[in-house]
């Protein structure tokens, strides 16, 4: 069953950034969401998360397992990154399998320290070991290559090619390129009216 | 580089230490009159003999041990309350009548209510257990409304269960909080719990000691009783600090 977005509006004051916005999103799937700066990603995916209020519309076909790399990192910055992983995965994710998901994106170092301590590449990639190996069927990613470097981004790409296939993933990019090299359906979110003809 | 500089203002410490002294000495030999300011030398000789005497550790130890337990009841209890008081927005109304009059009353005013209240036994620990909570309370409830919502959203999205939200979310926020907590509590505690010993005249109590030293006009034992007690409140806080900074960095290895 796809996950369908039905005349989605939502406001911030007098700003209006989503504008009965309509879209259908398949099961077992990647879908990219892109658009230009402003246009109500975030706060779409925001609303399919469940962190943010719809004014009007709605959505049907969510599941209720969620998992997400956030636009910022939100790691625990006093702990390593094993345990930001740890956090949130089931107990039979042994301790062995999240330090093999980390070196797999070149994380081998540096790993007993607090990720406070690591550089925002780092930080990136433990989010996002943390959004696949949380136990979900749906998982929300906001920018997740934000801030890596080319090489480091190619392999964190392939990481979630492998590791999402057959699952309900969404994607919300800027970068064409991202979708070309993970594969799957796009959907592109028009200006706000708002900003039109700025 | 970091040893040399501790060295530097330790030296300069025990240089200010030096200092006093000699002004207190000095002060004492200029004043004459031993009934009004003893000197420091007559207070280190009264101490030792103060610790051939036979109720001497029974009335430290009395003292400790309430003043202690009313402090740890203060932590619990109001940790207790002001997790309560995060979660409900009601239960922080309700509290807040009872911690604005615990803040408000002057601590003598709670020693006379006690002492028709309870038994002279339990006055100290009681008090410094009044004194204790407001501010544990208040710093722990500052705390807990402080924490990262973005990050309380993530474990919402994650799932993730109450008992790894306090160890992952909650106590790494409220550290800075509770160290602080203690730390002035620990000292209005031993303030506190002293002062009630001595209004309540508690048998066998430091508070005991320093009443008769008032009653005998022993200028030389109520010093050197008072040294006691900033000893006694100085080491306890550094020790019990040291547990909690110990606890806190055994909880981030996890």
């Amino acid at each position: 069953m796809s996950i369908v977005i039905s005349e989605l509006s939502k406001s911030f004051g007098e700003n209006i950034v989503l504008n009965k916005f309509s879209a259908n999103i398949p099961e077992n799937k990647t879908t990219f969401i892109m658009g230009p700066s402003g246009c109500g990603k975030t706060t779409l995916i925001n609303i399919l998360m469940g962190l943010m209020r719809e004014d009007s519309g709605a959505v049907t076909g969510l599941p209720t397992n969620k998992s997400a790399v956030f636009q910022e990192d939100r790691l625990c910055e006093s702990f390593n990154a094993v345990s930001n992983v740890r956090l949130v995965c089931e107990k039979k994710i042994k301790d062995e399998e999240i330090y093999s998901h980390l070196a797999e994106i070149g994380l081998r170092d540096d790993l007993a320290k607090p990720v406070i301590e690591l550089s925002g590449g780092m930080r990136r990639r433990v989010a996002v070991v943390r959004a696949i190996l949380a136990k979900s069927d749906i998982i929300f990613m906001d920018e997740p290559f934000k801030g890596l470097d080319d090489n480091t981004k190619e392999k964190t790409m392939q990481y979630v090619a492998d590791n999402t296939k057959n699952k309900t993933v969404i994607i919300v990019t800027h970068d064409i390129d991202e979708a070309k090299a993970i594969g799957g359906e796009i959907i592109t979110m028009g200006l706000r009216e708002s900003d039109r003809g700025q | 580089m970091i040893s040399t500089t501790s060295n530097k203002n330790r030296i300069e410490k025990l240089a200010s230490v030096a200092f006093a002294l000699f002004v207190w000495q000095i002060s004492a030999m200029l004043v004459g009159e031993s009934l009004l300011l003893v000197t420091p030398i007559a207070v280190v000789k009264r101490l030792f003999s103060l610790f051939t005497e036979a109720d001497f550790f029974t009335s430290i130890g009395y003292s400790f041990l309430h003043i202690v337990a009313g402090f740890l009841s203060g932590l619990v209890i109001g940790s207790l309350m002001a997790a309560i008081a995060g979660k409900f927005h009601l239960a922080e109304i309700m509290f807040w009548p009872f911690i604005a009059t615990i803040k408000s009353v002057p601590v003598a005013s709670f020693i006379i209510l006690c002492l028709i209240w309870l038994s002279k036994g339990n006055l100290s620990s009681f008090i410094s257990f009044l004194m204790v909570l407001p501010i544990i309370y208040s710093n722990i409830l500052q705390g807990i409304k402080s924490t990262d919502k973005k990050l309380l959203e993530m474990a919402d999205v994650f799932r993730v269960g109450l008992l790894r939200r306090i160890i992952f979310i909650y106590l790494p926020q409220l550290k800075p909080y509770l160290i602080s907590a203690c730390s002035v509590a620990m000292g209005l505690a031993w303030k506190s719990g002293i002062a009630a010993e001595v209004i309540g005249i508690t048998n066998g109590s430091i508070g005991e000691k320093l009443y008769e030293a008032k009653i005998y006009y022993t200028t030389a034992d109520l010093f050197a009783w008072t040294l006691i007690i900033v000893v006694l409140s100085i080491s306890f806080e550094k020790l019990f600090l040291y547990i909690i900074k110990k606890f806190f960095a055994r909880l981030e290895r996890l």
